[in-house]
């Protein structure tokens, strides 16, 4: 600003248009620094001195309003995590059985993969805005979009699931067909396809973690090192439940070895988790997410020693643990889920822990 | 002035980064308040306290700039030695008539003018005897003053330039406001002295030889029984200051909507024609000679003087050839009032059946009016209804969905009302002007056609006159010879067959008739004659149309002229931007300040020269002095900056011309919850009151029943909705900005009254209760009265209406007040009242209507009660 | 273009400063200079003309008619048919020098309190009788859920602090690094030459991905009616008039701001502006005033539109340290990978031991 802005001479205005400067509070020229002198003493600022990073017990917030949007997903999203896990563990002891020579179990997780598999197509599609645009999935390959991979994954794995779970099921074909060259066909591709299905399997499996902990969701994201091992764990549990539910007791060995290893993970590395993650656990424990939570741990441990105790001798102590696996996983996706839609809609869970790391770094700072 | 004007304030913020203080003065922390470097929140009602406060503070301190006072104002002119001021009299000044409640003005008159004044204000209970019970009186005289001075039986005047004569103004001023000390604003307005001294402090250093303050104000400000004498109060700050004609400076009326002040250029008011020229009244006008003295007597000066030249111009321009010498140019012609036709007179008359049809143009007084239900309640006492508007408002469905239905009061099959709802053209439709604050006047392009039987005013009108011509056609009666002798000749244009605007704006600008140049459009006013030799259809506005060019439609950025932008659209009078300029220069003509030069006397030309067109005679020397007894434009010396006024003078005084007195005098509003602590005398005892059923009114302060109506309350308009809402509530976009009515109330009040954020609150006053939803808010705050007592005021937005049509709608803010009016422009006080407010929704049905029964009944409200005008004195 | 989405990002495409996102998002032939906003709360008068002319000018519908109550806010956050939201917070906190006649005025009940109170209990008997309903009468006020914490008034004869008014028209961030852009399976997010991020409405199949990813919550999914609502069911939030801009027009809500606390250009230069204007308000004694975003090295690689703030962003409800998601993505691909592969080992595992049966 020139000297006398306002000024007005014989030759005119100076041109200068300060524009968008406009301060507020600034005393005339007349009475430099006497203005806004008055009523010292008043609560300056109320709450909090502007510079202090450390945050205080009650944080601050737009009336109390969400600073992020929780994911406009519904119910979809959970199960469709469940029957992936579900799916890709079956696949894995489908092939096994096969190559050992255990018949039931192949039968149970070629079956209980593609139906998983289905499922699963369903409630992705089901929950999009759009659901007729669904083949847009396909337009791109995005690696950092967890969607976009598990897009491509699910379309590797589909087939080869879909054709081991055909070639188990050919002999619903008509009489023409299974002696005919499609029946012989199917046969053979059978191995291989169950083979490779169960290679791309764990993949199902462990992306649906990065899909939810790839997002400002607090409590999706500050999971983001644990989580893709409590979901294998998970999916292990499960299909591992479904076959002891399934198959008899003989095939079923290492379909209890499996379930057993993937509860104990999935129990294990939850505890780990939640130390690890602070304050945004919170919501693992309150509310619907907090008694899903709960109930997975205890369906999950109930189910883990079922498997080790009575599953091996009888089939009703197999199927009666098989079942509370496969329910502790669905809570366990559930009580994830719930926990993350919770995190969002309340500022705290970013306010605090971003106050927290500024102080950090303003105390290393200085 | 960001609430209701952002995109002006846009101004104020670059005049801000400039280094302009802004100080806010208003009962409510506005968004004007957030970004101004003060607020002073003060109690509604209470103006002209604060600004006596800061007229004593200049006096006392002599702050006031002196040259400029004692040369270019009536300082030092001498008053009649009758004159009393209200300390004598306990609260009103001489010539207080009780009979009539109102004043005879002469002994306000300047010395040796003692009979000058009573050509103003005549009282005339008489002929208005039909009112009733109604203490009625015609002082629409003052009302016609629109913005000229009122006028002088001759310009001698008795003066002492050392202002020391004790019946001086200068003087009288002093004495006046000797009371008004910073301890009582504190008392009466409720601002800390400390922080009204910051204020007097702040303006008076930023005024005088080298810098200029301005002020602004709102229509509010207007809206008190003694709103005229609010707008007086920061006149005389200005004057004192020397403020006026100066750049930088000036008071700025911020209008209700565009064009506003284009509708009383051009008027839409009833006592009004062009160019203030006052609406003859019968009795007093029935000659045109009579009419033509009545607007500037010859022995005055300035260019009123010039007033035959305007009218036979102006009749010229309505009555064309049929207008001659020998029939008055068609004076006969014109309609003749006789008393108040105002508004809410009207709607009164309706009441009483004496008005059959009615015209609503862009106008919703079921929601923006005073006293809705009294605008509701009498409309279906009319023949018919004409609504025009862009949409179909609740003026135009009261009869069906209107809360009078609700109550009962009204039934749909009951009311005769024939009304006709015509879609209207927006602003973006048609062409035509707008003439804003600054009386700039900008052309508008029709942006895009009207979509389906939107028509502009201009077509519904050309074509309404053209078919009642033709239906009256070969009358000889003589009340229809003005229709059939109006010139209604405009071209039309398009399939719509729509009127050129362009070519009434030529009208309005005026022609040469005869000589060489006849046909060619009037440069400017001094040209027009009162032989019939120029027409003109707006005096002020001659010029608009100069050298056939329509200058208001000049659009040259400002980067590309100088910082007046004289050439963007046209300001009247002659392109003017700042009135009066000539006293932006020293006596000598000289600019007071070099840093504040606006136009100058050039000795070498021996010209008024400078950035802005001179508002003086060009060639008048500043040294020039009249010869005794010289009238009109050659009566102005050289010195006379204030060409329109009858003296040459600003007038910190008004000898004449205003109906409440010649110095704004502190009463409180016509209902306020505390007594006048200056004098006995209440409110303004020429305020005028309707003592009707309708109208009933609360008990003043310390009268029984008074604290039954404990709060205040002022009514405003918020940045995202237009007035009575009929260009904001059937906006969704706008709409979802503020979607329901609410009342802003303190914590304070909150906490007292049980109001919870959020819920709900019944408002109510001796009309009617309505309910809005609660906004606590740190914004309002309690203010002291006194010593010890707290006003709680509360803040209602006025944009809501009961209707069916609207995306929102709402109770009326407006329905809570009643109609007590300024005695010299009939407005309504509408920005403090006194109401009770609870927690919860208001009853419905007949339910109300006993609700409200129960209040009066318990405060004793009677059709008298708080309608004294003159309250009784010690030896009364 | 989209394609160039899905090819693989370098290291820092996903974090840190950069210096051009247009240019790393695939846009090398002639190059535009990244465009934003710089919104200076300090002069912003709260006239929501942004709010108008944008969704006038996106045709955005109307988001409900909601009495909030949050000061003046009734349109309460940004979303799918809010894109531009003036914020309201009212303090017990001075501003700068203003003196906001606040301070010192009374507070608590009034002198008349008695009369009042007598003649209220005898108008509820009445209210009752008459059979209104009633139903917050007698409630106490609740706190108004604003920054400022306490009620001057509450207690009697207390008085009122500082006040002040704060102001902000919030709006996309248009990040450096968009975690919507990055989720997006689609490709219906890009980044356009202008270095904006835009949704192509045509593409979006509204999975919803971007939603929980943006660390502002500023983008939504349209919820309305379907086959009636525009874009239904599609992801939605601000272009930055990418159909203006283009032409050399600025955005609506830019060109509708009458006092420019809105200003849109070239984001370097913007960011020299915002930096002096800072500094000329510290001078003037608004110690408060801080800018939020314009730091590349912050979470996000600084923003595209970012703002002048009178207080703490959470305040305005903005997060005090963004950080883009897929900063973690890298570690998270490798988690899940050695937690994939680890299941297949435990498979191999279970079968390879232990006794048949």
């Amino acid at each position: 600003m020139t000297a006398e802005p306002n000024a007005v001479t014989r030759e005119g205005q100076p041109e200068h248009r300060p524009g968008e400067q406009a301060l507020t509070g600034q005393p005339p020229a007349a009475q430099a620094g006497r203005a806004g002198g008055r009523r010292k003493g008043g609560r300056k600022g109320g709450r909090r001195d502007e510079h202090v990073m450390v945050p205080d017990a009650t944080f601050t917030s737009y009336y109390g309003r969400p600073i992020l949007k929780a994911s406009p997903w519904e119910k979809d999203i959970p199960a469709y995590l469940f029957m992936g896990g579900l799916a890709a563990g079956s696949s894995l002891l489908a092939a096994g059985g096969d190559l050992t020579g255990r018949p039931a179990l192949r039968r149970t997780g070629r079956l209980g993969a593609i139906t998983g598999l289905s499922l699963s197509m369903v409630a992705l599609v089901h929950d999009l805005g759009r659901p007729a645009r669904f083949i847009n999935m396909l337009r791109v390959a995005k690696p950092t979009s967890p969607m976009s991979v598990g897009t491509w994954i699910l379309t590797a794995y589909g087939p080869f699931a879909g054709l081991a779970a055909a070639s188990e099921l050919r002999g619903l074909l008509p009489r023409a067909l299974r002696c005919g060259l499609p029946g012989a066909l199917l046969q053979l591709a059978g191995r291989p396809a169950g083979i490779v299905a169960a290679g791309i399997a764990p993949a199902v499996a462990g992306y649906t973690a990065v899909l939810l902990s790839d997002t400002a969701t607090p409590t999706w994201h500050d999971a983001h090192g644990h989580l893709p091992f409590v979901f294998v764990g998970s999916a292990s549990a499960a299909a591992g439940g479904l076959a002891m539910l399934a198959a008899p007791v003989a095939q079923t060995g290492p379909a209890r070895r499996l379930a057993l290893g993937g509860a104990v993970l999935e129990l294990v590395v939850e505890r780990q988790m939640e130390r690890a993650m602070g304050i945004t656990a919170e919501p693992l424990h309150q509310g619907t997410a907090g008694r899903l939570m709960r109930a997975s741990k205890l369906l999950t441990a109930a189910g883990a020693a079922g498997t080790a105790l009575l599953a091996g001798r009888s089939r009703p102590g197999a199927a009666l643990a098989g079942a509370a696996l496969l329910l502790g996983s669905v809570c366990t996706r559930f009580g994830v889920f719930e926990a993350g839609q919770a995190s969002a809609k309340d500022p705290r869970y970013v306010v605090v822990p971003q106050r927290e790391r500024l102080a950090a770094r303003a105390a290393a700072g200085s | 002035m960001a609430e209701c004007h952002p995109v002006g304030f846009q101004w104020v913020m670059e005049a801000k980064a400039r280094g302009a203080k802004i100080i806010h003065i208003d009962p409510r922390f506005t968004r004007t308040s957030a970004v101004s470097d003060m607020h002073v929140p003060l109690r509604a009602g209470t103006d002209i306290v604060f600004l006596g406060g800061i007229i004593k503070y200049i006096l006392d301190n002599e702050k006031y700039f002196k040259e400029y006072v004692v040369a270019y104002t009536n300082a030092a002119t001498l008053v009649n030695k009758d004159f009393q001021d209200v300390d004598d009299l306990d609260g009103v000044f001489s010539g207080y008539d009780e009979e009539t409640a109102s004043y005879d003005p002469s002994s306000w008159a300047y010395d040796g003018h003692e009979d000058t004044g009573a050509a103003q204000g005549v009282v005339s209970d008489g002929q208005d005897g039909d009112q009733g019970s109604e203490k009625e009186k015609d002082s629409s005289s003052g009302h016609e003053m629109g913005n000229k001075g009122a006028n002088l039986e001759h310009s001698k005047v008795e003066r002492d330039e050392t202002l020391q004569h004790p019946r001086s103004v200068f003087q009288v001023l002093k004495r006046h406001y000797a009371r008004y000390t910073p301890e009582l604003v504190e008392e009466v307005c409720g601002v800390p002295a400390e922080q009204f001294l910051q204020v007097c402090e702040d303006v008076t250093a930023n005024s005088g030889r080298e810098r200029t303050t301005a002020w602004v104000y709102s229509v509010g400000w207007t809206q008190h029984t003694v709103g005229a004498q609010y707008i007086r109060g920061s006149a005389i700050i200005q004057l004192l200051l020397g403020n006026m004609g100066r750049p930088g400076g000036g008071i700025m009326a911020l209008r209700g909507h565009a064009s506003i002040q284009g509708s009383t250029d051009i008027p839409t008011l009833f006592n009004l024609l062009p160019g203030y020229l006052p609406m003859p009244s019968a009795g007093t006008h029935d000659s045109l000679e009579d009419y033509i003295t009545s607007i500037g007597s010859p022995g005055q000066k300035g260019f009123w003087t010039k007033a035959d030249t305007y009218v036979v111009s102006f009749l010229k321009a309505w009555f064309g050839d049929n207008a001659t010498k020998d029939n008055g140019w068609g004076f006969d012609w014109l309609p003749r009032i006789n008393g108040d036709h105002g508004t809410y007179q009207t709607v009164m008359d309706m009441l009483d059946d004496k008005v059959e049809g009615y015209f609503l143009l862009g106008q919703n007084p079921v929601v923006g009016s005073a006293q809705g239900r009294m605008q509701r309640l009498a409309m279906p006492h009319l023949k018919w209804l004409v609504v025009r508007d862009l949409q179909l408002i609740e003026s135009a469905t009261f009869w069906k969905d209107g809360p009078e239905i609700a109550t009962g009061e009204m039934r749909t099959e009951d009311i005769q009302t024939e009304v006709f709802f015509f879609p209207a053209a927006s602003h973006v439709e048609k062409e035509g002007t707008f003439t804003q604050t600054q009386r700039l006047v900008q052309w508008r392009h029709k942006a895009v056609e009207p979509p389906g039987d939107a028509r502009s005013e201009l077509h519904f009108f050309f074509h309404l006159g053209r078919m009642l011509r033709e239906r009256y056609a070969g009358s000889t009666l003589d009340r229809d010879k003005a229709l059939l002798n109006i010139t209604w000749d405009y071209p039309t244009h398009g399939e719509t067959q729509d009127p050129s605007g362009e070519h009434v704006l030529q009208e309005i600008n005026g022609r040469y008739l005869t000589g060489e140049k006849a046909g060619q459009p009037l440069p400017f006013f001094t040209e027009m004659k009162a032989d019939g030799s120029t027409d003109g259809g707006c005096w002020i506005y001659c010029g608009v149309y100069a050298e056939g060019v329509n200058q208001a439609a000049r659009r040259k950025p400002g980067n590309e002229q100088n910082w007046l932008g004289p050439e963007w659209g046209w300001a009247w009078p002659a392109n003017r931007r700042v009135l009066y300029n000539r006293a932006s220069a020293d006596p000598d003509g000289k600019p007071w300040s070099e840093k504040k030069a606006l136009v100058w006397w050039d000795e070498q030309t021996e010209r008024w020269t400078g950035h802005d067109v001179p508002d003086f005679p060009v060639t008048k020397a500043p040294s020039y002095r009249p010869a005794e007894g010289t009238s009109g434009p050659e009566g102005l010396a050289g010195d006379d900056p204030f060409i329109m006024q009858a003296d040459g003078k600003g007038w910190l005084f008004a000898p004449s011309g205003l109906m409440d007195g010649p110095l704004p005098t502190h009463y409180e509003p016509h209902e306020s919850p505390v007594k006048n602590p200056m004098y006995r005398q209440q409110s303004n005892p020429t305020r005028k009151v309707f003592e009707r059923e309708d109208n009933m009114s609360h008990p003043s302060a310390g009268e029984p029943g008074s604290d039954v109506f404990p709060y205040v309350f002022t009514t405003y308009r918020l940045t995202e909705h237009h007035t009575a809402g009929g260009m904001s509530r059937w906006l969704p976009y706008l709409s979802e900005l503020q979607p329901e009515f609410f009342c802003e109330v303190s914590p304070e009040l909150a906490a007292e009254r049980e109001l919870q954020h959020l819920g709900w609150a019944t408002i109510v006053t001796a009309r009617t209760a309505v309910e809005a939803r609660v906004l606590v808010t740190d914004r309002m705050t309690p203010v002291r009265f006194g010593k010890d007592q707290v006003v709680h005021q509360i803040g209602l937005p006025y944009h809501w209406g009961v209707g069916g049509d609207a995306v929102v709608s709402g109770d009326s803010a407006n329905d809570l007040i009643g109609l007590a009016l300024d005695p010299n422009v009939f407005i309504q006080e509408g920005k403090a009242a006194t109401c009770d407010i609870q927690p919860g929704r208001r009853p419905t049905g007949p339910d109300l209507l006993r609700y409200v029964e129960e209040y009066r009944r318990r405060a004793g409200v009677t059709v008298t009660s708080g309608n004294t005008l003159r309250n009784a004195r010690e030896d009364a | 273009m989209t394609a160039l989405d899905g090819l693989p990002p370098e290291g820092h495409s996903l974090y840190g400063p950069l210096a051009d996102p247009a240019h790393d998002a695939g846009w090398v032939q002639d190059p535009q200079p990244r465009k934003g906003f710089f919104t200076d709360t300090s002069v912003c008068i709260g006239c929501k003309a942004c709010e108008v002319a944008c969704k006038e000018w996106n045709a955005v519908p109307d988001d409900g008619m909601n009495f909030l109550g949050s000061s003046y806010d009734n349109s309460g956050a940004l979303g799918a048919s809010t894109w531009r939201h003036v914020k309201f917070i009212e303090q017990p906190k001075s501003l700068g020098r203003q003196d906001a006649g606040m301070a010192g005025t009374p507070a608590g009940p009034a002198a008349s309190d008695v009369l009042n109170r007598t003649s209220e209990s005898a108008l509820l008997g009445d209210l009752t009788t008459l059979g209104t309903t009633n139903e917050v009468a007698l409630a106490p006020p609740v706190d108004l859920g604003m920054p400022s914490t306490v009620l001057p008034g509450q207690q009697d004869g207390a008085q009122r602090t500082d006040f002040r008014w704060l102001m902000e028209s919030d709006v996309c961030k248009h990040c450096t690094h968009a975690a919507c852009l990055d989720v997006c399976p689609t490709g219906a997010l890009f980044r356009t030459e202008f270095g904006t991020v835009v949704v192509q409405d045509d593409v979006c199949n509204g999975c919803g991905y971007c939603v929980p990813a943006c660390p502002f919550g500023v983008i939504d999914r349209r919820i309305g009616e379907k086959g009636v609502t525009k874009n239904e069911g599609v992801a939605q939030k601000c272009t930055l008039c990418y159909d203006r801009i283009g032409d050399g027009l600025e955005p609506a809500c830019a060109k509708a701001c009458p006092t420019k606390s809105i200003q849109y250009g070239d984001v370097d230069e913007l960011r020299e502006r915002a930096q002096k204007r800072v500094d000329a308000l510290h001078a003037s004694g608004v110690h408060d005033a801080r800018l939020y975003g314009e730091n590349m090295h912050d979470g996000v690689g600084g923003l595209g539109a970012f703002f002048l703030l009178l207080d703490e962003p959470e305040v305005y409800g903005l997060p005090p340290d963004p950080v883009v998601t897929t900063k973690d993505l890298p570690a998270m691909w490798k988690r899940a990978g050695l937690a994939a592969v680890g299941m297949l080992a435990g498979a191999v595992v279970v079968f390879a031991s232990g006794s048949r049966g």
